[in-house]
């Protein structure tokens, strides 16, 4: 090979390396320059970047990895960020926390901040479930219009927000209704029958006659919680069944599927996850959604 | 020829192995199929069953009816596994886009595309069923058909191994089908690109090492005194892949007849290993091994030399010498420690010009020859595959900067980056190629149809371009929603209302998916056709004869 003159290719007057594969052929073109200077300098940053920051395992004698003469660490940076935000949440949380919402409401900066801090823990704790904007969802109550199940006041707002509803904490909102189907507390045609009055009585199309004969039903059975007018007592979380608000629907499958057995829906304690500011700022921000009394 | 000739040669001892391996299946499958743990291990354990008892009838009528002295003749090349690999690549790519798309419009329409009945058509079982038709099957099947092609030309050789290349073919055919099954089933590891359980990995262990074996014996075999750069780069793909692949997926069953199984590594080693693993399944499946097909198709399509074989040289070796560190680049801001993510970030940065050196290579190539952009839209194909490589190679190195990371990760921006190496890069690559070894194996003078080459470039390269540029706006979108702050200090939007604002570019998104798909199914048409030998109307006056069949030592 060496004693024979390199081949060159005619189109280009280059070269070529003297194999050939197949027909291919290869030119012995040398590195593009620039291709050699940005490769060279993308070493060079590389280096600089390891003398800056910490970067390679340590030697046998140092302490785990070189450090870098900056001394930055992502760890200490992190812990400096939020101890600086927890600071900043401190003054605020402080001034939150030591006025009562309806005062708060009167400050306009301090309530200005409430609902910012509302809204954003609302989008990231509560919209999971109750839909962004609070329009709820089937089994996950509206909160955007004036139908309360334990109260519309700030106050109430902010103890369901504390304790939730079945949430096993101690203060929670626990009230469950009967399984009337399930524990044979009714027969099937009584139930049918209160489906037809609660259907009457919410202004839906219902048979007159069997609302009639479940009265006496409703009123040895349910009117202690739902009322003698069936609007419910917000003291007990009962809800008004003469309204066309339905949190688990209002079409007689569903209807007597609840009276059947309870739902159970549960709603988190988030005293338990949030710190009292943002459980105060909740409230608020959900007082202002449309229905807060 | 007389049978009884046949059966005092023999079988010869390729088949005789491969025979004994499928029995060992098997014995595996029944026994599994019998003592299942759990229901789904055992529909796996059924399926080896038949695969293996299916496929040793096969064999013996093969045996039975082949005549010995044409088995695996050294005077021709092996050409059969080639076209099969060529059909497989095809309909796995159509299946894999297929499912890209479906998820795609999980994404954008996730109340219409919701079957709660059907739990295996739940997004999370279909992602990996794309992502791994995608690379393992398309890609995969594209690389083994490719170095099978290749490296039989470039060494003037017929592969070696006898019965071991089809084996390696229809064995990676099983590993794939089980993979798939799987994903439906629910069955996964949870690790990224390496779902299988462990059964399934074991067996693309014995497939993977002999693939090794013929493509390694092949080469020693060769009748050129040098080894082509192709093969250099189809040899470091299927090497480190072996390696990777192993080392991801140690693992201790819970059961020998039951899917689940634990990994060796936990916590943030487990996550660094996972992802040495996966960013080098891109450096190595990804781009090495395409680059390897480049290597091949580009000269020879355009008929002219390798640019320079100096910076392929240097090229190759920075690119696998740096490859391998890049992995933490993932794992920016994670419990990985600091340094760690230090040297993913240099390393990616450095790697920025050993990968552009094979664009420069497969571009300059073309000097000389660049009438042939007009005038073959293969050709068109292949370079445009180069360039979406360049524009992809120097996004990933801005990418795994920490700072741009911050933004980035996470996001779709990472959607859309991978989608332009894997749809512009691999995919355009893969289908040049393809063009080329349909019209080459089944000896055709030209493609049914250029004007069908040119309908599926125009209709996926507008499918890539709305693919990507929908991803760039919704991630950043995104990853600027993500940081917002609002005056107070407290974050601007809650997670839902960052993915209601990426509507209108999943949208977009999927109907660049769905072009893409429209493209595939052109170019299935037009290689079917071509195979078959069709020649369009305008051309039936003048037939010109085929090539006569190449041999290997002419």
């Amino acid at each position: 090979m060496t004693d024979r003159l390199p081949e060159i290719d005619t189109h280009s007057g280059v070269e070529t390396t003297g194999h050939e594969w197949d027909g291919i052929k290869e030119l012995n073109n040398p590195l593009p320059r620039w291709w050699r200077f940005v490769f060279w300098a993308s070493v060079v940053v590389a280096v600089i970047y390891w003398i800056l920051m910490p970067a390679w395992p340590a030697l046998p004698g140092m302490q785990g990895h070189t450090t870098g003469v900056l001394g930055q660490s992502d760890r200490a940076d992190v812990a400096g960020e939020v101890s600086a935000a927890r600071a900043a949440r401190a003054a605020l949380g402080a001034k939150l926390a030591a006025q009562d919402a309806a005062s708060i409401l009167k400050d306009p900066e301090l309530s200005q901040l409430a609902l910012g801090l509302g809204e954003s823990a609302f989008g990231d704790n509560c919209a999971t479930c109750h839909g962004a904007g609070g329009r709820g969802a089937k089994g996950y109550p509206q909160l955007s219009d004036d139908v309360w199940l334990w109260g519309g006041s700030l106050d109430a707002i902010e103890q369901t927000v504390k304790f939730g509803i079945r949430s096993g904490h101690a203060q929670a909102h626990v009230k469950d209704m009967p399984a009337f189907g399930r524990d044979d507390f009714l027969t099937a045609a009584q139930i049918d029958d209160l489906v037809q009055l609660v259907r009457q009585a919410s202004h839906q199309t219902a048979d007159a006659t069997a609302a009639i004969r479940a009265r006496p039903v409703y009123d040895a059975n349910c009117a202690s919680c739902h009322g003698d007018d069936m609007r419910g007592d917000r003291t007990q979380g009962a809800p008004n069944l003469t309204d066309e608000e339905w949190l688990y629907g209002g079409d007689a499958p569903s209807i007597r599927r609840t009276i059947f057995g309870p739902r159970g829906g549960v709603m988190p304690a988030w005293t338990d996850r949030l710190d009292p500011a943002t459980v105060r700022a909740l409230a608020i921000y959900v007082h202002s959604m449309g229905g807060g009394e | 020829m007389a049978a009884g000739v046949s059966r005092a040669q023999g079988a010869d001892p390729s088949t005789l192995t491969v025979g004994l391996i499928l029995l060992v299946v098997l014995v595996f499958g029944i026994s599994g199929a019998a003592n299942a743990v759990d229901p789904r291990f055992g529909a796996h354990a059924w399926m080896l069953t038949i695969a293996a008892f299916a496929w040793l009838a096969g064999l013996l009528i093969w045996h039975e009816e082949s005549e010995p002295g044409q088995r695996f003749d050294k005077t021709y090349y092996e050409e059969g596994v080639v076209k099969a690999g060529v059909i497989a690549t095809t309909l796995w790519g159509i299946a894999g886009f297929l499912v890209g798309l479906i998820i795609a419009l999980q994404l954008t329409f996730p109340n219409l595309f919701y079957f709660p009945d059907w739990g295996w058509t739940n997004f999370g079982r279909m992602r990996p069923l794309h992502t791994s038709a995608v690379i393992f099957a398309f890609g995969g099947n594209a690389l083994i058909a490719t170095s099978f092609y290749v490296v039989q030309r470039t060494c003037r050789t017929r592969l070696a191994g006898g019965m071991w290349p089809w084996f390696v073919f229809w064995g990676y055919q099983l590993f794939i089908v089980l993979a798939g099954t799987g994903y439906l089933m629910g069955i996964s590891q949870s690790k990224e690109y390496a779902e299988p359980e462990w059964y399934a990995d074991l067996w693309l262990t014995i497939v993977w090492v002999a693939y090794l074996a013929v493509f390694v014996a092949t080469l020693l075999r060769r009748k050129e005194k040098h080894i082509y750069v192709a093969n250099w780069f189809y040899l470091a793909f299927i090497v480190t892949i072996a390696m990777l692949h192993i080392v991801n997926n140690i693992s201790l069953p819970a059961s020998v007849f039951g899917a689940k199984s634990y990994s060796l590594f936990s916590g943030v080693q487990s996550a660094l290993i996972q992802w040495w693993y996966g960013h080098n399944a891109v450096g190595f499946f990804l781009t090495a091994g395409f680059l390897a097909i480049m290597y091949y198709f580009i000269p020879k399509r355009v008929e002219r030399p390798v640019w320079s074989y100096r910076l392929s040289i240097v090229h190759f070796w920075s690119l696998i010498f740096i490859y391998i560190w890049a992995g933490p680049h993932h794992l920016h801001y994670t419990a990985l420690p600091q340094w760690a993510q230090t040297l993913g970030m240099t390393f990616s940065i450095m790697l920025w010009m050993p990968s552009w050196g094979g664009m420069i290579n497969g571009l300059m190539t073309l000097s000389g020859a660049w009438d042939k952009l007009r005038t073959d839209p293969v050709v068109r194909m292949l370079v445009v595959s180069v360039a979406f490589y360049g524009m992809a190679t120097f996004e990933g190195p801005a990418m795994s900067i920490r700072e741009v990371n911050a933004l980035s990760h996470y996001t779709d921006w990472g959607i859309g980056h991978v989608h332009s190496g894997a749809l512009g890069w691999v995919g355009f690559v893969t289908f040049g190629a393809l063009y080329c070894l349909t019209q080459w194996v089944w000896k055709r003078q030209k493609l049914y149809s250029n004007a069908l080459v040119e309908w599926h470039f125009w209709i996926a390269t507008l499918g890539i371009v709305l693919y990507i540029t929908s991803m760039w706006v919704s991630g950043i979108m995104e990853g600027l929603m993500w940081r917002a702050y609002n005056e107070f200090g407290f974050l601007s939007y809650s997670f839902i209302e960052t993915v209601s604002a990426k509507h209108i570019s999943y949208i977009i998104r999927a109907l660049g998916g769905g072009l893409y798909l429209i493209g595939a199914l052109i170019m299935a048409y037009n290689l079917f056709r071509t195979a078959r030998g069709d020649v369009p109307a305008e051309d039936r006056k003048n037939v010109p004869a085929a090539p006569a069949n190449l041999q290997p030592a002419e």
